[in-house]
């Protein structure tokens, strides 16, 4: 927060184009002392199928020491009786990494032909510590140290699934998957087509992008625009510890090929999850906070940038209804169109390049489906399309904030 | 004359097709001892002896399967020149003594895994003449039923992993495949077949170096003919000693056009990387072919060339001769053999022709495996049925 009062001067906003400058004199940073009188907040997943989740509270940490800004989650009531009535049930309270982690060990623990194969997973414990402690438990034939080839390690990844194992291959950063590229899209993807049906390819591939405290632009990719278009592999994106285990779970379990996106800076997210065993839908978005006036769409870590940005609306008079898609492929068109139909006016955040990316293909899916329900065009905040610079001022601005999120918003509400 | 069936035999020489040979004077077990035509070259390893154990069954076996081989890629050749075959159509004659060399070494527990150029192999791996012709037309009742092509034949049962599009990208699947194998403590080993042209791929080194280190049962079989489409190998390799690329890994050089040397190197490096981890095997051979249909095959080499290879070192002539030598068979017998062989794949080509392409609906079939709810197709859920005219 105070990064963005401190390096948007007028200056620097006038720079840039009308959409991202805001007046920083009119933005109002929520002070702590608005959030103490919610002290207990509650994030409601929704769930249209009736699976049975129960809900965790959730007071997330925003650190001003760590580089890192995670403001508290708003409250969200929804008015699924059956939901609210369940009372918080006895959790644990984790990091999102050891979240990804216990997911990981729960599941080894249940099938044993599932294994994790990465560069520094095993001995090393991961470099964002999620693998760590596996190699000791389970061995070094299942928690293997690579050498540096994401081509030949997803490759092997890809043909161990071809017989019936489950690997599930860490890209030490997602930028790094780029060299294993032709293996996910020819091979992960098309195996099971191109076999007619003989083979499945049920690996999970997944790893830590998006743009991070200035770690240069090589190290700051967004792939999910990348893979998108490649047919047979499903994409996901956690955001919480919550969704972070259940889609770890979920995407191991499934026949297909899935890409889970984690973020670099959301590793270090607090919340408490259920102790008993739960799994999110692969396919599903979830319901952040419901609201009447204006859909915003997003995915990991904008979904935090919209939540504060949501809370200075709501001081502004604005009910927004904020969606975590969640999925990234395929869409979960369901909730989103029931979301249209309510609110008429969309807006997609996200931290994919303007060109081409997540955003994109949702504006046009949005367009061709809910065209009619459109009070407003559809509108989509991106990252900028330049390489991330290494300068801290820069990089923000690379990145929607939170204050550009409340200026669109009223933009689209007028 | 001794009815006699050829069956399959215990170390797993795929019969596709059931034949009765009626005809043949010997065709019992008896043991013959055969000499590869060459010595091998072997490099941070003992080559094995140059006297193969073999039969007189398994020489008529040989002889039948590789003109049978012969005859499905000429007849491949017609029908892709009268627009029946589209698209890349890779053809293996010249070839065919690897595909049976390393059939008789192994078991159908072993995996192959190979490139773009795998009728043959997939006939070896017990495919059928009819899943061929109707992969390569398209049709239904193609081994991935008409919705894979030329290059993507597969056979689960018989673990043949295909059947790839991308040169060299097979091999880490195969290592893959190997690991596997070592993971689930099965006691069989991956061969993954790459080409000359493959054998400069990064990925390959990445592969073996993988492999070396955790001691995977893999082999990784270069299938050297020569050149890597119109590019000879001493044109695109400083070093076209393939099997030495490996470096720390042992590697042999065989004579590819002969079915036992083939045969006594595959059995050799089972035994090998069961124990000691992966090998590299050097398969010099021949392609009479172009690289592909498209390419004439004669820009970059002589006919006289092409011939010469013919001549003096075609795999089923060498088997010829030794049948005959050996008084297996008379020649008129191998004559009417080849004759029997022309006319099942006719007739094979002939069912292939009166099969119906795919269904419509098959368009959106296998691109997920159904579960968790998959059902959508593109990142919208739509679910776009075309219409076919």
């Amino acid at each position: 927060m105070s990064a963005i009062l401190q390096g948007a001067g007028a200056g620097a906003a006038a720079a840039l184009t009308p959409f991202n400058s805001i007046d920083s004199n009119k933005f109002v940073a929520p002070s702590r002392s608005s959030l103490s009188v919610r002290s207990k907040s509650y994030i409601v997943a929704g769930s249209d199928d009736g699976t049975n989740k129960s809900f965790g509270s959730s007071s997330l940490i925003a650190r001003r020491s760590q580089p890192l800004m995670i403001p508290n989650a708003v409250t969200a009531t929804k008015a699924d009786t059956a939901a609210s009535s369940t009372s918080l049930k006895s959790g644990h309270e984790l990091l999102l990494y050891e979240a990804l982690q216990e997911g990981l060990e729960e599941e080894m623990d249940r099938d044993p032909h599932v294994c994790v194969m990465g560069e520094d997973v095993g001995h090393y414990g991961g470099s964002y510590k999620v693998t760590k402690g596996l190699a000791d438990k389970f061995g070094d034939l299942r928690v293997l140290d690579t050498p540096i080839c994401e081509n030949a390690f997803t490759g092997m990844g890809i043909g161990a699934a071809m017989t019936g194992l489950r690997p599930i291959i860490e890209g030490m950063n997602m930028g790094f998957l780029l060299l294993a590229f032709n293996q996910i899209s020819n091979n992960c993807g098309m195996l099971h087509y191109t076999s007619g049906g003989q083979f499945t390819i049920p690996v999970v591939i997944r790893g830590p992008g998006g743009v991070g405290r200035q770690l240069g632009a090589e190290h700051s990719q967004r792939l999910e625009s990348y893979f998108q278009s490649i047919p047979g592999i499903q994409m996901v994106a956690c955001s919480t510890p919550y969704n972070a285990k259940g889609l770890m779970k979920a995407a191991i379990r499934s026949e297909n090929p899935v890409i889970l996106f984690e973020h670099v800076l959301l590793y270090n997210l607090k919340e408490s999850i259920p102790d008993e065993e739960y799994i999110c839908n692969l396919e599903e978005a979830e319901m952040v906070r419901p609201g009447e006036h204006i859909t915003i769409l997003t995915y990991s870590r904008m979904r935090y940038h919209v939540m504060q940005a949501a809370k200075t609306l709501v001081n502004k008079g604005y009910d927004p209804e904020v969606i975590d898609i969640r999925s990234l492929k395929p869409f979960d068109l369901h909730t989103i169109g029931n979301s249209v139909k309510k609110t008429h006016r969309v807006l997609i955040v996200e931290e994919c390049m303007r060109t081409g990316g997540i955003g994109a293909s949702l504006t046009a899916a949005i367009n061709e489906n809910f065209h009619d329900y459109l009070d407003a065009p559809v509108m989509c905040l991106s990252s900028q399309d330049v390489p991330t610079p290494y300068a801290g001022t820069l990089e923000e601005w690379t990145v929607v904030q939170p204050a550009q999120i409340v200026t669109a918003v009223e933009q689209l509400c007028q | 004359m001794a009815l006699s069936r050829l069956s399959s035999r215990s170390n797993g020489i795929a019969r596709p097709f059931s034949a009765a040979f009626n005809r043949f004077i010997s065709t019992d077990t008896t043991p013959i001892t055969i000499e590869t035509s060459l010595p091998f070259t072997a490099h941070l390893c003992d080559p094995p002896s140059r006297s193969v154990e073999s039969s007189s069954q398994e020489l008529l076996d040989f002889f039948r399967t590789m003109a049978l081989m012969r005859r499905m890629e000429i007849a491949a050749d017609s029908l892709y020149k009268a627009k029946l075959i589209r698209g890349f159509c890779h053809l293996y004659d010249g070839q065919e003594a690897v595909a049976i060399g390393m059939e008789a070494a192994i078991t159908k527990k072993d995996a192959i895994i190979t490139a773009y150029r795998d009728h043959c192999i997939f006939l070896g791996r017990g495919g059928s003449l009819h899943e061929v012709f109707s992969e390569l037309m398209g049709r239904q009742a193609g081994c991935s039923k008409g919705k894979g092509g030329s290059m993507h034949f597969y056979k689960k049962d018989s673990s043949f992993y295909g059947g790839h599009g991308i040169v060299g990208a097979q091999v880490p699947l195969g290592c893959g495949i190997a690991f596997a194998q070592k993971y689930n403590k099965e006691e069989a080993v991956t061969f993954a077949l790459y080409g000359d042209g493959a054998a400069n791929q990064g990925q390959l080194f990445e592969a073996l170096n993988i492999s070396a280190l955790w001691d995977l049962p893999a082999i990784l079989v270069c299938e050297n003919n020569h050149y890597g489409m119109g590019t000879a190998e001493w044109r695109a390799a400083k070093s076209p000693s393939y099997y030495k690329r490996g470096d720390y890994v042992p590697g042999l050089k065989v004579d590819g056009m002969d079915a036992f040397a083939v045969k006594q190197a595959c059995k050799f490096a089972k035994d090998h990387a069961l124990e000691k981890g992966p090998i590299i095997l050097e398969m010099d051979t021949y392609r009479y072919h172009g690289h592909s249909m498209s390419d004439p095959g004669s820009t970059y080499r002589t006919r006289d060339e092409i011939s010469g290879v013919r001549q003096e070192r075609d795999p089923i002539e060498r088997i010829k001769k030794l049948v005959l030598s050996h008084d297996l068979a008379t020649e008129k017998e191998l004559k009417d053999m080849e004759k029997e062989i022309r006319k099942e794949v006719d007739d094979a080509i002939a069912k292939a022709k009166d099969c119906p392409m795919p269904e419509p609906s098959e368009l959106f079939t296998n691109v997920y495996v159904k579960g968790f709810g998959t059902e959508s197709f593109g990142p919208d859920r739509k679910e776009v049925k075309a219409a076919l005219p």
